[in-house]
């Protein structure tokens, strides 16, 4: 039997004694693909594992209940509204506020009130086990009010309410979301007309001359610069040659808008060109001009991956940062601007500030504001991925 | 009869506007590129006029705001080469085999799930990877460093770089995947007639065709670590250091610029124009490696006729 089989190898021309060891290393190398794409993956869910596990804390915060007292003193300085011995757990800026409560409640004057009040920052950061600098006789009194169901963790308003702060408790993404919605409105108000109406130039009018083809390498070129240099254009033309005030919106907009152009011109185009000839040749035979083609059957068939595309690159603004900080976007901002010539800050140039910051509690919000920011992107590329799906024509 | 000549008239005067409008519009483009080079080359011109090219390019101190600064690049563009090339060195692996294995391995159905999946690290923002890079990554890193008897700071050039290369992945996985199924059929079924097996087929036959592509690819996520701000900013280190140990701090190109410009300095001081002089190197550099990047893939393009890509 053994025998046997062994002739037929030797009798077999087609035989390779190589051929196990050849297919060990295809074996070996299919290996090695699929690991680096397990790898890849892994990555992603560790990322977004670590992200969380950092950032859910963050939704939730210490408050104390104590006695606030309303009178004129507490009103003058506001440290006195409070027991003394309360007055390092509980938040120096949320007593700062007690003037503005009263002129909202007249009645809380010469009053004497049990509060839920705000917890000091390393208070909180103690009950969650993290890094604190509480003394030994503060952590003391914090367990025996904790015994005591004095204090109590509820769901942080704080964080969307607020702008920034310096006290880390009392900072939130308010402002900081209000400035990306004003910029991305600039962005958006900018780049879309100007996309769009580039790539029906391209897509439907110019002819396959000198000058189309210089634009079509200098957008693919625009879409690979890199980010930092649309900031130094910020600077050294909107802000230095314009005139327009550092850190708006303004300016941020303007220069998210030429970023976001490439994107916004490549997928237009490519709805545009997804749309059967048929239909233009249609219109013609009925006798239309080229503009009433373009304006009322092309471009209605075209719009949905030209909204898809828009979505997208509104996507990729949002999250751009590098640009922002050149152009000054950083600043601190405690209140929402109004305008978009004020001050501003965008959500990611927020996010840097913070973890930039020495203070456990600004790195917990920086990582809860990167699950705010990041669900954001994700629904505006399902919505994206919705419409595409949709309002898909297949032809 | 006049009325129409005169609608006719008013109609072509319209579609003349149009036209024109749309071509303003494409022409913002142009511009904007022009923009950049010239608002970046100006400032830089300036520069040059106070200190000199030679010890820009060749010179090994870098130290702004002080008396008799002096500004000597050798180091920073150092920093961004040993970053850059610890980015690639986790980039061009994970990204091409993760691009094989969807292109050549995967059913469609897996493909249509994995591919997403990717595109989800391509969307993620910098700053998010910056925060990663230096709050989990970086100190990962030392402890990792400390098990085999090595020292490393919490702002190594290591640390910036991994999270940098995975930063990238998308941008070589994406581009070759689409280049290695550009690849024609009929060159695998040929191997495979010949009693080549999947991997030899793969590996002498296919990525060879696919190469210009992978080149291209990977040129293009050079670029993008060279340019990339976020995560060195947040993750590498503030020092010049001309050295070639990544556990050590170094600085990049992007980080220097980002000092440069949120610093106090006056406009016109040195300081802040030192920026624009890093900026163009950075914008030459990225231009030709893009340039080069699409005349590659042009040239694919051409010889396979695919109008995919």
């Amino acid at each position: 039997m053994i025998r046997r089989k062994k002739q037929k190898i030797n009798n077999n021309p087609f035989y390779d004694p190589n051929l196990k060891a050849r297919h060990t290393s295809a074996k070996r190398f299919k290996k090695f693909t699929l690991t680096s794409l397990i790898f890849s993956i892994a990555f992603l869910g560790f990322f977004l594992f670590d992200i969380i596990g950092k950032g859910i804390p963050a939704f939730h915060v210490a408050y104390i209940q104590v006695d606030v007292t309303y009178n004129e003193k507490s009103l003058d300085d506001t440290r006195f509204a409070v027991d003394k011995k309360y007055r390092d757990v509980v938040s120096r800026a949320w007593l700062r506020d007690i003037p503005l409560l009263v002129k909202e409640n007249p009645n809380f004057m010469n009053t004497t009130l049990t509060t839920w009040v705000l917890a000091d920052d390393q208070v909180d950061q103690y009950l969650k086990g993290h890094n604190h600098k509480l003394k030994e006789n503060e952590i003391a009194f914090v367990d025996e009010l904790n015994a005591q169901g004095l204090i109590e963790r509820k769901f942080n308003t704080i964080f969307f309410t607020n702008g920034d702060s310096k006290i880390p408790e009392y900072a939130g993404l308010f402002s900081a979301i209000v400035g990306s919605i004003l910029t991305l409105i600039i962005t958006m108000v900018v780049a879309f007309p100007i996309g769009v109406m580039t790539a029906i130039y391209l897509e439907e009018f110019a002819g396959d001359n000198k000058f189309t083809r210089f634009i079509e390498i200098n957008i693919n070129n625009l879409a690979a610069i890199p980010a930092i240099l649309f900031g130094l254009l910020g600077l050294a033309i909107f802000i230095n040659l314009f005139g327009i005030p550092r850190s708006s919106p303004l300016v941020g907009g303007l220069t998210l808008a030429l970023m976001t152009l490439p994107i916004i011109i490549v997928s237009s185009r490519a709805a545009l060109r997804a749309v059967p000839d048929s239909i233009r040749q249609a219109g013609y035979g009925l006798g239309l001009n080229k503009i009433q083609v373009t304006k009322d059957h092309v471009l209605p068939l075209a719009f949905p991956g030209i909204l898809t595309g828009s979505i997208l690159g509104l996507a990729h603004a949002m999250g751009e940062t590098a640009p922002l900080i050149i152009i000054g976007m950083i600043a601190f901002i405690p209140d929402a601007p109004s305008t978009v010539t004020q001050a501003a800050t965008v959500m990611p140039a927020q996010l840097f500030t913070w973890a930039g910051m020495p203070e456990g509690m600004y790195i917990e919000k920086t990582a809860a504001g990167i699950m705010v920011l990041l669900t954001i992107l994700i629904s505006l590329n399902t919505i994206a991925i919705y419409l595409r799906k949709k309002f898909e024509v297949k032809w | 009869m006049n009325t129409f000549e005169s609608r006719k008239k008013s109609r072509e005067f319209n579609e003349k506007l149009i036209k024109l409008a749309l071509i303003s519009a494409a022409t913002i483009s142009i511009l904007t590129t022009f923009g950049i080079l010239f608002s970046i080359l100006f400032e830089a011109i300036e520069f040059f006029k106070l200190r000199s090219f030679w010890y820009f390019i060749t010179g090994t101190t870098w130290s702004p705001g002080v008396i008799g600064s002096q500004f000597g690049a050798l180091p920073i563009f150092a920093g961004t080469f040993v970053i850059t090339i610890i980015a690639l060195g986790v980039a061009i692996p994970i990204g091409l085999g993760s691009a094989i294995y969807m292109s050549e391995y995967a059913s469609p159905k897996v493909r249509d799930y994995l591919k997403p999946l990717l595109e989800i690290l391509a969307g993620i923002p910098s700053v998010v990877y910056g925060f990663f890079a230096a709050i989990t990554v970086a100190p990962l890193v030392v402890k990792a460093a400390e098990m085999v008897g090595l020292e490393a700071t919490f702002n190594s050039a290591l640390a910036s770089g991994i999270v940098m290369g995975i930063m990238i992945i998308p941008t070589i996985s994406s581009l070759s995947d689409d280049v290695i199924r550009a690849v024609p059929d009929s060159q695998r079924k040929a191997a495979f007639g010949l009693g080549m097996t999947h991997g030899e087929t793969i590996k002498d036959i296919v990525l060879p065709s696919a190469m210009p592509g992978i080149i291209s690819a990977s040129l293009l996520a050079l670029s993008k670590a060279l340019g990339e701000t976020m995560v060195v900013v947040m993750a590498a280190g503030l020092r010049p250091n001309l050295s070639w140990n990544p556990l050590e701090d170094m600085t990049t190109v992007t980080v220097t610029i980002v000092n440069a410009l949120v610093g106090d300095f006056e406009f016109s001081s040195p300081e802040t124009l030192s920026a624009f002089a890093l900026g163009l190197i950075l914008f030459i550099v990225t231009l030709i490696l893009n340039m080069i990047s699409l005349s590659l893939i042009r040239k694919f393009k051409e010889k396979y006729k695919v109008n995919t890509l």
